[in-house]
């Protein structure tokens, strides 16, 4: 998916969310840039989840602005969707599919051309060729995850969100994503992941930020 | 259209069959509910010739609403379970694609269910189902109870009781439905029938009546989706 020439990654201003009357985000605002790769850091509950739903779309804000690649996240809702590949804690994968039908059926969601090549390019890409007709269910906790990546990787995205990616991957699996990413973030699109892991996050990132009490702190050029 | 529309819902379709024909969870336990009431209801009623016409409709559409409501439970619970939900909603699809996709298929699954138990019924309860009023009763009640039931599963399915709240929610609006399809079977299987083959009074009142509900749940159950669905 081309970058639109003008406007950044994500744009987001007085972003507000809360549940049960108790914020999570608060007045917080952000800006990412194209080819950058952001990561935030939070402890269990400070809202990292929730910041990286809202800015895919899934949770709405209760109040703010969300541009991303110069789409009105709730006005022009389809066009920005298009734009963003996710990876979360869930995979968004179903069991009794192959990993051929599970990224075949979202290849078809999203209408992409050449989609038989797309797909085995993508499998080929997370080093599952060799399972690309095995049922879901048969993989291991991390292939799921490999397989995720693939399906997010799928439509060319220009923004990623990844929540804890590297949960559940072996050491070479870590690497492969890793060069992945970077060689992502090369090609002018742009990262936004959550992690636990300070060493990983400040040596795959450009740019660092903490979120507490609701809003983006710390926020500057990782080492 | 083609692309927004049609493809992604052919996709949702495509993705349900193939997941029912591998599993096999929603149409064998709906149709072994189905069979159990058909069964139970003909030994325990004692439906002899002279009481068909007044029992048979009812039995025949308990084990419908029941076996077709059993089925529809599932509908998003899979969606949610697996993650499958928040993987259409982050995808460039209109909200609409995604809940007609689903409503067509529930619609497909219950029509499988009713083709099966309606001969069942027709031999134990001794009636004849051959009848092209009746069909139209079947075709357009499930459409109605297909378009509503899958708004309902949505809903249901982001509640701890879901069993519980898909019919206390649902029921109540699928009602008028529900009575139209008795009423129009009644008629049928005690040959009320006019020289075109479309039934009497019953029929002629409830018929369009049920088209008219099936209208308007197809307008609303999108609609209402596309807002329950953004939480």
């Amino acid at each position: 998916m081309a970058n639109p020439s003008s406007g950044n990654a994500i744009d987001v201003s007085g972003l507000e969310k809360g549940f049960d009357d108790l914020p999570v985000l608060w007045d917080l605002d952000l800006t990412l840039g194209w080819g950058e790769f952001l990561v935030i850091f939070g402890a269990n509950g400070s809202g990292k989840t929730t910041l990286l739903r809202t800015l895919s779309g899934q949770t709405r804000p209760d109040s703010g602005r969300i541009r991303i690649a110069g789409f009105d996240l709730r006005r022009q809702a389809e066009a920005a969707r298009r734009r963003i590949g996710v990876v979360s804690h869930s995979g968004f994968l179903y069991d009794d599919l192959t990993c051929r039908e599970n990224l075949s059926f979202y290849g078809r969601l999203y209408s992409l051309p050449d989609l038989k090549a797309r797909v085995a390019g993508a499998l080929e890409r997370v080093g599952l060729s060799l399972r690309a007709d095995r049922r879901v269910r048969s993989l291991s906790h991390g292939m799921q995850k490999r397989l995720a990546i693939a399906r997010a990787l799928l439509h060319q995205p220009s923004l990623l969100l990844l929540d804890e990616p590297e949960s559940g991957l072996d050491r070479d699996s870590v690497a492969a994503l890793a060069a992945l990413l970077q060689e992502w973030t090369a090609a002018g699109q742009s990262v936004v992941m959550t992690t636990h892991n300070t060493n990983l996050g400040l040596a795959w990132a450009s740019r660092a930020a903490t979120l507490a009490g609701g809003r983006l702190g710390f926020d500057r050029a990782a080492a | 259209m083609r692309t927004r529309f049609l493809r992604p819902l052919a996709a949702l379709v495509w993705k349900d069959l193939l997941l029912e024909l591998r599993s096999r969870d929603i149409i064998v336990s709906a149709l072994m509910f189905g069979f159990l009431v058909a069964v139970v209801f003909n030994f325990a009623l004692n439906v002899n010739p002279q009481r068909v016409t007044e029992l048979a409709p009812g039995l025949l559409w308990v084990a419908f609403t029941f076996a077709g409501t059993m089925a529809m439970s599932r509908a998003f619970v899979r969606e949610r379970e697996q993650g499958g939900l928040e993987g259409l909603l982050q995808a460039p699809v209109s909200r609409d694609a995604i809940f007609l996709g689903k409503a067509l298929v529930n619609l497909l699954f219950m029509l499988v269910i009713e083709a099966a138990l309606l001969p069942i019924f027709a031999v134990l309860l001794n009636f004849s189902a051959f009848s092209l009023t009746l069909a139209a009763a079947i075709l357009l009640t499930t459409l109605g109870f297909a378009t509503v039931g899958t708004l309902f599963s949505a809903i249901a399915a982001q509640t701890r009781s879901r069993e519980v709240m898909l019919p206390a929610l649902f029921f109540p609006v699928i009602l008028p439905v529900l009575i139209g399809a008795v009423e129009v079977s009644g008629a049928v299987i005690a040959g009320e029938t006019d020289s075109s083959g479309w039934g009497g009074g019953a029929t002629g009142r409830w018929l369009p009546l049920i088209a008219v509900f099936d209208a308007l749940f197809l307008v609303i159950c999108p609609w209402v989706f596309s807002i329950i669905v953004e939480e």
